[in-house]
């Protein structure tokens, strides 16, 4: 075995967490657009009124972490700039270009060291509302000022940067001062700690003061002045722009623990409280906080809209004259979940993007004016301190001022996943816990393009084929569907009803083999016997095929009809300028019989396809020219690995270009689209000139002979597929795409379209005719979700049946049990409605837990039984264990050793669940800890309780090990086998070196833990002593998070830095262990309190997301294995094993030259990035060599001539590699 | 002989200058390095300065990375800004009071 591997690494699912979003006119145009940053990424939507939802429109990866953005645009610009704070040491301004879809850099400046540093700035990020300067500041000290400007070519210039550092003091906030055209100001919400540092007493610190610093930049002087300071509420932590000049009164509003505050220089103060829900779960130690605002300018007014920890969103007004402010009124507004940051849009609409689960577009019903809810106004709150007034209520109801538009899906938080087949299809599906709180799901994702089905209707029949036709060639939408059976054919006419038409020409008593409006206004009908011509006056032509032959396969374009033969002859028809189908005088003999014709479409400009594919049953593909001169000439042969079921020539966008001009992405190439008879499909460049066939691209579609349609998705044409499964090809940006329908496997298919549905696809399933549309091709993941209480924790599959066991725990937050107390003891209970979790949350409490168990069918989408955990306890970990070395062993077991495994009853499962009693975070306290024990009942739908068993620590991992139960409970590693009263405690392991263990794997007598802080060790479980010995573990002190083991000496993990490593343990130590009688292992002499031997490091990559889970699995059906994670933002991806050393080595160039070429766009260098905690080893980034595609031409011709291939090959073997281990 | 020793002498002094010179400067680089780069030590680093700069280090580190802050705000249950200020708090003094500077 070779000790080296290598590892490709890719992204599935990109993370959907936002950090970041603004709004503005970024392509320059009227309507504003989204932008939003996530992870690595950003993408910019813009919402479409018709679809009524947010539309991608592009993506773009920075290689880089992403702190914060904002828009900016400088005075006499039409268009939006971006402002990046990242982690590069550098302030990136970029542009959108809306011509290339893509990102473009303006400026790069550097400031600083690279990586997330205390002291380089990129944390926050403020902008002079007039555009005309920007500071980025660290959270300590640093903060710098550039001015922006234009030049004379409307060019932004950027300054060389002027500094505002103040040594030894934290940065909570920082805003641009709206000031008209004054010099630009900053606020910065500050605390200096230098005199806390030097107090010994404590003093000091406790003395500490936050203040509001207004930094100005005078741009005439060129540098920036410490203006004014003033004392603020230690607890400040959120600072709000108020318009200035001639919009309003100008300054900044002060958010802080329970009230918000109008500062401005030398100004009056102006207080409001942050009014609290009215209900009896109240906390009243807790005080509410503004988490994210928005400030929206109107024509002539005005209005902030802040939100509590809770979700409450208030209105803020201000009242002002021209001698400042006279009053600051606060209002309840309306309830949406907590956010990171809103968005207020010119239209009319407000975009939530969720700390945790689905984002949410809301539109504007009314602005709160006519709502009736109290208004709070600072005039009431002049003097004292805040915290002597009462509090104020509100009550929480119903959204009444914004209604609910779109909600974008995420997989955010995503806590845990496994990968498992339970539907029985061709790939494996992910099942995984996301979102957090109430508004958290189990969700179960498959690799497949989201449809919304529009018709679905029974036939009297089973029709064998279905296609769809308008009547002339001016018509936009489609007039009729013809349904073939095998003994007639049914024509259906598309309107406000659907009703079969008996006059349209087309013979009845007859299947047919295709359709197709040809010339101006007349049909074809294609049937076994010959051709009918349709003319709009209903004259029939017909052309009979000759005696004792019959027509075997057909092909139409609006000109052109060819049919072969069953004597293996194609005749050709040609449409004249008469608009008559005439023959051409020769037929042109196969030597195979023929199984499949195409003929592409017209070209635009042209009057015939110059090209007829032919597929014949010896396993070959025949290009015939169609051109005047060398009429049915045979151009090109291809042989295949199977005889061709289905062709269809049709030209597709792409990359390609045409070489002598730059042209790009406005172009398309011509496409030879086969279908084989063993299920594989195949794309092949025809070319326009000579007709050859190159560049083959394969993928395996299912079990039956593929057929293929061309139909158009998304105003694009494509390829719809069908197997035993429904596939479309398109392309997706400039890479080409075969993705699944989320939708039942198809036999027939056609385009369809009509005023309902513009761009729909009809198909036939069984007797059912079904319409449908395909919804959006960026998302080529269709996931369910199904809700659940609590934040999930973890997931375990029940051993045989297709039933989930799912725990979830809720810090800071009440219990029912609890939340009943609270009740019982409050008098207003009568008055009081529980109001629904997933919108306003639940009930928080400091110091509680809320935890319960869920039974979850993803396949029914059905939840059955719920436990909820009583005296503030907390699941964190859960296992399924059948205790199968203690229960007696069963008698039957000696004479039935044949038996039928599903014939006898099953042996008794029980769910193990780890709970955590009183536990705090932070600091960590924990008041013990407990295992209940639960029989798993009815089939697995139910839970039986039998005992629970105290524990003293908090039991995060758990797994079955030899038939007990092996539990990590702190620093101790045990086995407990199952007794009458509780667990009974058969071993110990126990370690200084370790912290907590949170991950547990086993195979034979090895045993791998993971510790939170300590990284991995592995130990040998002896029977004979009862005893753990540790033999390996590792030199670095990993923050584990997640562990699988991929062979018997090798793991996989990631920690909680965002990093993935794979370690192995050498084959001698490993042999050793398992070999060692004893007294070698025990009197190993431990090295740095640690095990006798170390494990060695193969890979290591930053994949910037928190792994939450890992484990190898096979993704497509025949690929290889690979390993798959999940990340917190909601991130998958996989690290997949090359196939060859040639591999290595391709993809090992190309991304150094791409590192070069395509230099990430906020300035962080690729491989720093990927290094950021350890150097990057043996893995190779996927995500950088995928940005080949959507590269300039002329640097893609550049990296192919170094790579020593074409543009075409290096595309192909990129895109190749996905579609082998991955979708 | 005698213009020899005053040579040497003359040397002698000029070389302690010399290392004297080299100490200022060397003492004086480090200050600067001290005053542009937050958390370089010096010879009287305390524990408790050292371990406080860790703090504040990792902290910063916490809440610059977008998913290490979520993942503190899931453990948690609070709102990314509530944990995000509370770092932010906790910076100004990770470790509690300094000690006692003993008197010499």
């Amino acid at each position: 075995m070779s000790s080296a591997i290598s590892l490709y690494s890719l992204t599935l699912v990109p993370p959907s967490a936002i950090t970041s979003s603004i709004v503005g006119q970024f392509s320059g145009r009227r309507q504003q657009e989204i932008i939003t940053a996530s992870g690595s990424r950003m993408q910019l939507y813009r919402f479409d009124p018709s679809a009524g939802r947010l539309v991608q429109i592009t993506s773009t990866e920075v290689f880089g972490i992403i702190r914060t953005i904002k828009p900016f645009r400088v005075a006499g610009s039409s268009k939006d700039c971006i402002i990046i704070g990242s982690d590069s040491g550098r302030i990136a301004i970029l542009e959108y270009k809306p011509e290339q879809t893509q990102f473009v850099q303006v400026h790069l400046e550097t400031f600083g060291k690279t990586g997330v540093r205390r002291v380089v700035p990129g944390e926050y990020l403020a902008v002079d509302p007039k555009g005309r300067a920007t500071m980025i500041a660290s959270v300590e000290k640093n903060k710098l000022v550039y001015i922006l400007n234009r030049d004379t070519n409307a060019n932004i210039t950027i300054s060389s940067p002027l500094e505002a550092h103040k040594p030894r003091s934290l940065l909570y906030a920082v805003t641009g001062l709206d000031v008209g055209y004054d010099n630009p100001i900053f606020a910065a919400l500050e605390v200096d700690y230098s005199e806390a540092d030097l107090d010994p007493s404590g003093q000091a610190y406790r003395e500490i003061q936050k203040t509001l610093t207004f930094y100005q930049l005078d741009l005439g002087l060129n540098h920036v002045v410490r203006m004014w300071s003033d004392i603020v509420d230690r607890q400040s932590n959120l600072l709000m722009e108020v318009p200035g000049g001639a919009d309003g009164p100008s300054g900044v509003l002060v958010c802080t623990e329970g009230y918000i505050v109008y500062r401005h220089m030398n100004k009056a103060v102006h207080r409001v409280p942050i009014p609290r829900r009215r209900t009896p779960y109240d906390d009243s130690a807790r005080k509410r906080i503004i988490v994210c605002g928005v400030m929206h300018k109107m024509k002539r007014d005005f209005f902030f809209l802040l939100q509590s920890d809770e979700g409450d969103l208030f209105k803020v007004t201000i009242d002002y004259n021209v001698r400042g402010v006279e009053a600051l009124k606060i209002q309840y507004f309306d309830t949406v979940p907590v956010a990171i940051s809103l968005n207020i849009l010119k239209s009319g609409f407000l975009f939530v993007a969720a700390e945790g689960g689905s984002h949410n577009f809301y539109q504007f019903v009314q602005l709160g004016e006519e709502s009736g809810e109290n208004e709070f106004t600072s005039t009431d709150y002049v003097k004292g301190d805040m915290s002597d007034y009462p509090a104020v209520h509100f009550h929480p109801r119903p959204l009444e001022n914004l209604s609910l538009v779109y909600t974008m899906e995420t997989l955010n938080p995503l806590i845990d996943a496994k990968v498992d087949n339970l539907t029985g299809e061709d790939a494996p599906q992910i099942y995984a816990l996301a979102g957090q709180g109430p508004r958290s799901s189990f969700r179960s994702i498959r690799h497949g393009l989201d449809v919304t089905e529009v018709v679905a209707s029974e036939l009297p029949g089973e029709p064998t084929a279905v296609w769809t036709t308008k009547l002339t060639a001016q018509d936009t939408f489609d007039s009729y569907i013809v349904l073939s059976f095998t003994n007639g054919t049914l024509v259906l006419s598309i309107g406000e009803t659907v009703e079969e038409v008996t006059d349209s020409g087309f013979l009845s008593s007859t299947p047919t083999l295709a359709v197709q409006q040809v010339g101006e206004d007349s049909l074809v009908q294609v049937y076994p016997k010959g051709i009918r011509h349709i003319t709009a006056n209903k004259e029939v032509d017909e052309w009979e095929a000759p005696l004792h032959t019959m027509v075997v396969a057909a092909t139409t374009n609006s000109r052109q009809v060819a049919v072969a033969l069953s004597t293996s002859e194609i005749v050709y028809f040609e449409l004249d300028d008469e608009g008559q189908l005439n023959e051409y005088q020769d037929r042109k003999e196969m030597r195979a019989s023929v199984t499949s014709l195409s003929v592409g479409d017209v070209p635009e400009g042209k009057v015939r396809s110059s090209f007829l594919a032919v597929g014949c049953d010896d396993s070959t593909v025949h290009v015939i020219s169609l051109d005047p001169e060398n009429t049915l000439e045979s151009l090109s042969v291809q042989a295949l690995t199977s005889s061709p079921t289905a062709l269809r020539i049709l030209s597709m966008p792409d990359s390609t270009f045409l070489e002598n001009t730059q042209l790009l992405n406005a172009s398309s190439t011509l496409y030879l689209h086969i279908g084989l008879y063993n299920g594989v499909y195949l794309r092949a460049v025809l070319d326009t000139i000579t007709g050859q066939l190159s560049d083959t691209q394969t993928q395996f579609l299912g079990a039956r002979p593929v057929k293929l349609f061309k139909v158009t998705a998304q105003d694009q044409p494509a390829i719809l597929a069908l197997s035993s499964r429904s596939w479309l090809a398109y392309t997706k940006d400039v890479s080409f795409m075969v993705t699944p329908l989320a939708y039942e496997a198809l036999e027939f298919g056609d385009g369809f379209s009509s005023e309902q549905c513009e761009m729909g696809i009809v198909g036939i399933e069984g007797s059912n005719l079904r319409i449908f549309m395909v919804n959006d091709l960026t998302e080529n993941t269709k996931s369910d979700g199904l809700p659940l209480a609590y934040t999930p924790r973890r997931l375990i599959r029940h051993p045989s049946r297709a039933l989930f066991y799912v725990i979830e725990s809720d810090n800071n937050t009440l219990a029912p049990d609890a939340r009943q107390e609270l009740l019982s003891m409050s008098r207003k209970q009568s008055d009081y409605e529980d109001l629904p979790a997933e919108e306003f949350g639940n009930p928080k409490f400091t110091g509680k837990w809320a935890s319960c168990i869920e039974i979850v069918d993803p396949l029914s989408q059905e939840k059955f039984a719920r436990i909820d955990m009583v005296n503030n306890e907390a699941a964190f970990s859960v296992t399924v264990c059948s205790f199968s070395a203690s229960q007696p062993r069963r008698e039957e077991e000696d004479e039935g050793v044949d038996r039928k495994p599903d014939g006898e009853e099953e042996e008794d499962l029980y769910l193990v669940v780890g709970t955590a009693k009183d536990l705090s975070l932070a600091p960590r306290r924990c008041g013990g800890g407990f295992l209940h024990v639960y029989k798993i009942v009815d089939e697995g739908r139910g839970l039986e309780f039998v005992h629970k068993t105290e524990v003293d620590d908090a039991p995060v991992a758990m797994l079955e090990f030899q038939g007990r139960l092996l539990v990590g409970v702190g620093r101790c590693l045990r086995i407990y086998d199952l007794g009458m009263k509780q667990l009974l405690r058969k071993s110990e392991y126990k370690s200084r070196s370790l912290n907590n263990i949170v991950t547990i794997n086993a195979a034979h007598n090895r045993i791998i833990i993971g510790d939170i802080q300590q990284g991995v060790t592995y130990l040998v479980y002896r029977h004979a002593d009862n005893q753990f010995l540790p033999f390996a573990d590792d030199v670095v002190a990993r923050h584990t998070t997640c562990v699988t083991m991929l062979d018997y000496e090798t793991v996989a993990g990631g920690d909680k830095f965002g990093n993935l490593w794979v370690l192995r343990c050498k084959e001698s130590v490993s042999r050793d262990a398992d070999e060692d009688n004893g007294a070698q292992l025990l009197n190993a002499r431990t090295y740095l309190d640690g095990a006798s031997s170390r494990l060695d490091m193969l890979a290591h990559f930053y994949v910037q997301d928190v792994p939450t889970s890992i484990q190898k699995t096979q993704l497509v059906p025949g690929g290889r294995e690979v390993i798959l994670y999940s990340g917190l933002q909601g991130t998958i991806g996989v690290l997949a094993p090359f196939a060859s050393q040639g591999d290595v080595d391709f993809f090992q160039q190309l991304e150094t030259l791409l590192r070069n070429e395509a230099r990430p766009l906020a300035g962080r260098d690729h491989l720093i990035y990927r290094g950021s905690y350890v150097p990057v080893k043996s893995v190779i980034d996927g995500d950088l060599c995928e940005m080949y595609a959507v590269l300039p031409v002329d640097k893609k011709r550049s990296i192919a001539a170094e790579l020593e291939r074409t543009v075409r090959e290096v595309e192909r073997k990129v895109a190749g590699l996905r579609t082998r281990y991955a979708f | 002989m005698q213009f020899n020793f005053i040579c040497c002498l003359i040397s002698r002094v000029l070389h302690n200058r010399i290392i004297m010179a080299d100490k200022l400067r060397a003492q004086q680089q480090l200050e600067q390095l001290q005053t542009r780069y937050v958390g370089v030590g010096h010879a009287d680093t305390t524990k408790h300065e050292w371990v406080s700069n860790v703090h504040r280090d990792s902290l910063a580190s916490y809440i610059g990375h977008p998913a290490m802050l979520e993942h503190f705000s899931v453990a948690f249950n609070e709102p990314r800004e509530r944990v995000r200020m509370q770092f932010v708090d906790k910076m100004i003094q990770p470790c509690g009071p300094p000690k006692e500077k003993e008197e010499i």
